[in-house]
């Protein structure tokens, strides 16, 4: 009877008004943001791909920037966030082994953790302008006196402008590294110390091949974040229009990149070409053009990110059944 | 570094020194602690301990939870030395040199005394890696004497015929009570003269735990052991000596079979009969 009686109640159809309107109203938040996503890119990719081609790839802007390519752009991108990565790497990792492994919960430790947490929040054109009052008037003149080399370094370069976003992107390796490293199980650690391993003996085979795949996804995401930014290289680096690109022969002869040049940049030149160019309803395709250039450069980079992370995931498999 | 090494061929010249010694006497006291004493904060753990070991014999640590078995046993190889606010004092002897001696460095004296852990932890390394983990931070690259050093060790783990074939395969893919030998043959690999177990068999099942019985057995002719355990039967076993706690403070020590067969203390009585704990 009872049974019977619960059984009525299951399927009596009751509809409770209240509990649809929140699932609706919680699905339809998340489809918005989803479909703006998709819409920008049907945009960019619509607009964007009929300015694409070698030329606009491999040659650099003329006529007032109102024709030719983009190539000193892609360059000066791709190598003002390879120069940020090689500076932010180490530092990064460097901070995040010394948080997890070494420094304990002391009060000094606990603030060091609120700061680079906080760093992360902070606007990047304020960035931008600790760029400009750091590296180029105290770092950058500071070298020039000492050094006597007149005005060389104390002024807005690729280097600088690379150290800008290298300190951009610091509490994102930081932060994945602490991740990695805490998700290495302390079981371990001890198994090596009890083996009369050292700290850092440790850290090195032990810790650190557990939570390579954790840092590498850190590294690319901050590149991918990296190569996107516009206000941190704004004042510290960037160029309006550079008619030759940032290189020089090292003793003549060796091609390489010139870090204390200026340079032309992706996400400064969609800026420069939507704002202050003669005509910026004629040069639209080549704001389209470059943006969808950007975007694909970050997508490559996220891309690769998942790949890393699914790549490491299957080794750390094979040995963690 | 130069004092690393001091110090470690200190240990070894002393334990030279006491292979003859045993010559004469069998049994001869080889770990020995004095007074000694741990807090965590104010939190006493241990309270003024005496306790010897002989050499090439298994004591068992036993007593009810959180009497301190664990504390004692890593104080041995100073596995406590990293964790913030312990006080420790009184002398912990091993061949008569005080290993927390200033000169003593841990990470040397880890080398000689050995130690295994309550829940098996091999790295997500290959089962080969495993072992040579110890010979290699000691600075041996050679594989051929890496090679022999692993099948060594395996064999004596009594593991080497199940896991000869795989020595390549993770380590992971291994029962749980492989995982353990694993971990028990790693730690033979750095040739310890001590090895300290902490509930070795507690994440084991019954067969995988008379296999590690079995082997205890058989690193005595070698090995001096100190075992914690909370199976009674397994203490009666396998040990030679057994050392009760109770609250911070050892109780009694004897022979295993004095121990199990009459007592001189009531609380020891109790607990071996199962009257609390
Ligand atoms: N890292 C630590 N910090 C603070 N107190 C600790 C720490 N480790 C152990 N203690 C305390 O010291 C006392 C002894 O602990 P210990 O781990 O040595 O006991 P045990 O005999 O090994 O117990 P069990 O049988 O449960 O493993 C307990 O009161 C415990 O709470
Ligand atoms: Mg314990």
């Amino acid at each position: 009877m009872n049974t019977v009686l619960q059984f009525n109640s299951m399927t009596e159809k009751k509809i409770n008004w209240s509990e649809t309107l929140l699932t609706g109203l919680t699905l339809f938040f998340t489809v918005v943001p989803f479909l703006t996503v998709i819409l920008i890119l049907i945009q960019v990719l619509v607009q964007g791909l009929p300015a694409i081609s070698w030329t606009f790839l491999s040659a650099a802007p003329r006529d007032g920037m109102m024709h030719g390519g983009i190539f000193p752009c892609i360059f000066g991108t791709v190598f003002v966030t390879l120069i940020m990565i090689v500076m932010a790497l180490p530092m990064g990792i460097g901070a995040g082994i010394y948080l997890v492994e070494y420094a304990g919960q002391g009060p000094i430790v606990r603030v060091i953790r609120a700061a680079v947490n906080n760093l992360a929040g902070v606007p990047s054109i304020v960035f931008g302008l600790f760029g400009v009052g750091f590296f180029i008037l105290f770092v950058g003149r500071s070298i020039d006196t000492v050094l006597k080399t007149g005005l060389l370094f104390g002024q807005p370069c690729m280097l600088w402008a690379a150290a800008t976003l290298a300190v951009l992107v610091l509490p994102i390796i930081i932060v994945s590294t602490e991740e990695a490293l805490n998700a290495v199980p302390q079981s371990h650690r001890q198994a090596s110390l009890a083996l009369g391993a050292t700290k850092w003996e440790t850290i090195l085979n032990v810790v650190l091949p557990q939570a390579r795949g954790g840092i590498l996804t850190g590294a690319i995401l901050s590149i991918s974040r990296g190569v996107g930014e516009t206000a941190p290289i704004l004042f510290t680096g960037a160029a309006y229009f550079l008619p030759h690109l940032p290189a020089a022969d090292l003793f003549g002869v060796i091609p390489m990149v010139n870090p204390a040049s200026q340079f032309m940049s992706l996400s400064y030149h969609i800026f420069v070409m939507a704002t202050q160019s003669i005509d910026p309803v004629k040069t639209l395709p080549i704001q389209y053009g470059t943006t969808l250039v950007l975007i694909a450069l970050t997508f490559l980079m996220n891309f690769t990110a998942i790949g890393f992370r699914i790549h490491f995931r299957r080794q750390q498999e094979k040995f963690s059944h | 570094m130069r004092e690393q090494t001091a110090a470690l061929s200190e240990v070894k010249i002393q334990s030279k020194i006491s292979e003859q010694e045993t010559l004469l006497n069998p049994t001869s006291v080889l770990v020995e602690t004095k007074d000694l004493s741990v807090h965590y904060g104010t939190n006493l753990a241990l309270d003024q301990v005496n306790i010897q070991v002989r050499e090439k014999t298994v004591m068992a640590l036993i007593g009810p939870s959180g009497c301190g078995k664990s504390t004692c046993l890593r104080t041995l190889n100073r596995m406590n030395d990293m964790i913030p606010g312990i006080k420790i004092s009184g002398r912990v002897e091993i061949h008569g040199l005080d290993i927390y001696a200033p000169n003593v460095n841990a990470v040397n004296l880890r080398r000689v005394v050995g130690m295994v852990f309550q829940k098996q932890n091999p790295f997500p390394k290959s089962i080969f890696d495993n072992v040579a983990y110890g010979p290699r931070l000691n600075g041996l690259k050679n594989r051929q004497q890496l090679a022999e050093i692993v099948e060594v060790s395996l064999t004596r783990a009594a593991l080497w015929d199940e896991v000869k074939d795989r020595l390549d395969k993770s380590a992971m893919a291994l029962s749980g009570g492989q995982q353990q030998r694993l971990c028990i043959a790693r730690c033979l690999a750095v040739n310890p003269e001590i090895i300290l177990m902490d509930e070795p068999c507690s994440a084991l099942d019954p067969i995988a735990t008379a296999k590690i019985e079995e082997l205890i057995y058989q690193l005595k002719k070698d090995f001096t052991i100190i075992i914690v355990t909370h199976n009674m039967q397994q203490a009666a076993r396998v040990s030679d000596d057994t050392a009760f706690f109770y609250m911070g403070k050892l109780i009694e020590v004897d022979e295993t079979r004095k121990i199990f067969m009459s007592p001189s203390n009531k609380q020891t009585e109790e607990y071996i009969t199962g009257r609390f704990g």
